[in-house]
């Protein structure tokens, strides 16, 4: 007896191929029917826990964490709207009200036609061309209603650099043409590196004294020599491209323009660690930049240099593209890999780390993608040049992103030292339209505010911890004296109370009591005690927090307390 | 089967001694030294979710959940230093401003010994859910629900294996959930009860209890069960 399919059959195709695979597939086969039917019908969701093997109240709650997947009929295109502070200061509140009444719905609410739903969401990583919006799958930049409905280019950075290494190809050579890539010096480094023992290519990179760029900062060596010791197998390697801290869009510039390089960092590192999968995640958000990735792995296969005996070397090496689904946390190294499991991202408890206890349970490496472009220009200049860039404590190059109130924002490649000043004033061109500084935002929403008088440090590991501070994902945002502060951290507030995962009290609760006590203070309805409370708040979160996103929560905000306690004028605004 | 190592460490200022691989946690109860815990149970395994069993420990940049940090040779451990009660008293002040756990007794006396203040946050978001009285054995009221997961885990890999539950939502406002909040009666839920027993506020309560709170009496209670019962076979 035939029955008609319970999915569509696009769907039941997808699932043919992959069921198989079982639940690592859920996110994937989410995202596909949410593709198919712009939501995900609970039909639907129940036929993939079938096939996949996932208990159905799972699938529900995969759905709900993702912002991208819906359980709920939605409209045909997306237009996402960033409202996180690089976008906010430059207007996006406002082109959320122009866009709403455009199309004469609430946020949030389909038009009758079915064509169009508009979402405030956080950093699409395209602060340089603030305000951004993603309408369907495409990037807009300077955004504006009309250029909404008429996206042309697809925005990319302004790069700047008095010498070029880890953007020496990008936008010089075709990103998806390897004969010039290699012709430009691209895959030089994999040979290298290939001709060595996998041990002598870690002692390469120790000795490189590189460091992660995706935010912690740990030394890349060190992490492989972790995982190449354990000997459990498989292992893998994984490249994090969920570049959403608010403020960073380097990782992007670097997928989008030099592809190739990413892949043979990843090469690279997995020969070294000994593993023969690897993964690359890139957030739901960054179509485009899957789109470029994923030609580029296919030429790749196409040309020997992903597969089996790659180049002749008898090393086999593939690598499968993993897309998010909107969620900051993901980022999170152990909640991506949970996430590329089928589960919702919720961060796991370390010790394990990764190197012993990863992906699936295994020993993995997990890195930056900016940090895998060093590996490869590592292996490119040798290790000796590589470590007189940079400095003695922050070897190599070294990718910020600059943005805000800026003349000339973009992606800065810095490998000679600078102050903060330095690098705003005399590279960036200064605060846009002569205007005075009034605060300088490092490191993203987890990092912290610099006061104008505060900008002689040198950007380093050294420099910055000096000081007490952290270069994070080397993210700047400069806000000028029009910009209210009070209204830059309501937006923090509410960033942190949205992508909180939920899984620990402290930051669950603690960053939604924060954005109460920021709301009040934008609207000068402070109560009063509310620094003490706030100061509790961000104590307990910093200190009690599972993972890096509820220990970083506070951290802006109590910058600003001590930076500009007029913005908390709790004793005037206060109320009895 | 081969001995296990004993390590020595200082909980408080009292050294001991206890055999590899025990937690924080254990370790001072051996001592009597009590630390508070919320979403911890014997019948569940610990997730170091509330965070409420933190302490503090030497050298450590943050603070220790105890209930899953094991004892490492020659730690130094204080489990009511200022900034563990700081912690935990924030930590019940912003529990309670979001959830109402007036029927927890427990929770109660946690905010008593910790002089949590229950007004603290005024202006919070309540997690305020419907209740949801769908079956005939028990009854789902969420706005009293800790987000402990104890209930999730019990019905799934710890106790039942039968997946009815599960989280929903996201930060602040996840919340437990069945598939496509399907009424329990059309889940794979098998009416066990091992989530009732496990749940540390009344979020999910007996359905008899319920009713008699209401002020029903118990053949009220029973006619209604018949009634049920029949409308459930009239359906199928
Ligand atoms: C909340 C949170 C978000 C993160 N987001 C990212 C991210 O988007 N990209 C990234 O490379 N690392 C991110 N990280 C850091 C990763 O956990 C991990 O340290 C990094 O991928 C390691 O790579 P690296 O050693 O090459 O820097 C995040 C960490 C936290 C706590
Ligand atoms: S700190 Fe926040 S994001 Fe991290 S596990 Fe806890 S609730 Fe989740």
């Amino acid at each position: 007896m035939e029955f008609d399919p319970p999915v569509s059959s696009q769907l039941q195709e997808f699932l043919d191929q992959y069921g198989i695979r079982g639940r690592e597939m859920l996110l994937p086969a989410l995202l596909e029917a949410q593709k198919i039917h712009d939501f995900i019908p609970r039909e639907a969701a129940a036929y993939i826990g079938e096939v996949l093997k996932v208990p159905l109240a799972d699938i529900y709650g995969v759905i709900e964490f993702y912002s991208m997947l819906s359980s709920q009929p939605r409209a045909e295109r997306v237009i996402r709207i960033c409202t996180t502070p690089s976008c906010a200061s430059q207007g996006s509140g406002k082109l959320v009200a122009e866009v709403c009444q455009h199309l004469g719905v609430d946020i949030g609410e389909p038009t009758v036609d079915g064509r169009y739903v508009v979402e405030e969401v956080e950093c699409l990583g395209l602060c340089d061309h603030a305000p951004g919006v993603l309408i369907g799958n495409d990037m807009v930049g300077e955004a504006t209603l009309d250029r909404i409905f008429h996206p042309e280019e697809h925005p990319r950075s302004e790069i700047y650099a008095d010498q070029r290494y880890l953007l020496a190809r990008v936008g010089s050579v075709d990103p998806l043409n390897i004969k010039e890539f290699q012709d430009a010096g691209g895959f030089a480094g994999l040979k290298t590196a290939l001709a060595l023992k996998p041990e002598e290519v870690i002692q390469v990179v120790s000795d490189s004294g590189l460091t992660g760029r995706g935010g912690a900062g740990f030394p890349t060596g060190l992490k492989w020599q972790g995982c190449a010791e354990e000997e459990r197998f498989p292992k893998y390697l994984v490249c994090n491209e969920d570049e959403s801290e608010p403020g960073t869009f380097k990782d992007r510039a670097l997928i989008e323009g030099d592809p190739f390089t990413i892949i043979e960092g990843m090469i690279i590192a997995a020969y070294a660690v000994g593993a023969n999968k690897g993964y690359l995640y890139i957030r739901g958000e960054y179509t485009h930049s899957h789109e470029v990735i994923s030609q580029a792995l296919e030429i790749a296969a196409g040309n020997r240099f992903l597969g089996e005996n790659i180049q002749d070397s008898g090393f086999d090496f593939e690598i499968e593209l993993r897309s998010g689904a909107g969620a900051y946390i993901c980022g999170e190294e152990t909640a991506l890999f949970e996430s590329i499991e089928g589960k919702r991202g919720f961060p796991r408890v370390k010790p394990p780390f990764p190197t012993t206890h990863g992906l699936f349970n295994q020993p993995t490496a997990i890195n930056n993608v900016e940090t895998l472009a060093n590996v490869a220009l590592i292996f490119n200049i040798g290790a000796e040049k590589y470590r007189e860039l940079g400095s003695e404590d922050s070897p190599g190059p070294r990718l910020f992103s600059l943005s805000g109130d800026v003349e000339r924002p973009g992606i800065y490649e810095i490998s000679k030292p600078l102050t903060l000043r330095e690098l705003i004033y005399e590279k960036g061109g200064g605060v846009r339209d002569g205007k005075q500084l009034r605060a300088v935002l490092l490191g993203g929403a987890a990092g912290k505010f610099v006061a104008p008088d505060g900008l002689d440090f040198l950007l380093t590991n050294q420099g910055t911890r000096e000081v007490g501070l952290g270069l994070g994902s080397a993210a700047v945002v400069v806000f000028d004296e029009g910009v209210d502060l009070r209204f830059v951290l309501h937006g923090l507030g509410h960033f942190f109370a949205h992508e909180s995962c939920g899984k620990c009290y402290p930051c669950q609760l603690g960053t939604q009591r924060q954005a109460e006590i920021l709301d009040r203070n934008l609207r000068g309805q402070s109560l009063p005690g509310d620094i003490d409370r706030l100061k509790d708040i961000i104590a307990t979160m910093t200190d009690s927090s599972l993972c890096g996103l509820g220990q970083t929560a506070g951290s802006a905000v109590l910058s600003a307390i001590e930076i500009c306690p007029e913005y908390f004028g709790i004793e005037e605004g206060a109320r009895d | 089967m081969t001995e296990k190592k004993c390590l020595s460490l200082n909980i408080n200022g009292i050294e001991c001694q206890v055999p590899e691989g025990t937690t924080l946690l254990e370790a001072a109860r051996y001592l009597d030294i009590d630390i508070p815990v919320i979403c911890l149970h014997e019948a569940t395994t610990a997730k170091g979710l509330c965070r409420q069993c933190v302490v503090e420990v030497e050298g450590r940049r943050t603070l220790a959940p105890s209930c899953i940090t094991l004892a490492e040779e020659g730690m130094v451990v204080f489990t009511e230093s200022e900034r563990v009660v700081r912690v935990r008293r924030t930590i019940l002040e912003m529990l309670h401003a979001s959830s109402d756990i007036s029927h927890s007794p427990a929770l109660q006396a946690q905010m008593e010994k910790y002089t949590a203040d229950p007004e603290r946050f005024p202006g919070a978001k309540k997690r305020q859910y419907e209740i949801l009285d769908d079956n005939p054995f028990y009854v789902r009221d969420y706005s009293q629900c800790i987000l402990c997961w104890r209930c999730v885990q019990a019905c799934g890999d710890d106790i039942q294996f039968t997946y009815a539950l599960g989280l929903g939502g996201r930060g602040h406002d996840s919340r437990i959930s069945t598939f496509y909040e399907l009424p329990m009666p059309e889940t794979t839920c098998v009416f066990c009860g091992n989530c009732v027993a496990v749940c540390p506020t009344e979020a999910l309560q007996d359905k008899t209890e319920y009713l008699l709170e209401k002020g029903l009496q118990h053949h009220e209670i029973r006619a209604r069960r018949r009634q049920e019962r029949q409308g459930k076979r009239s359906k199928s």
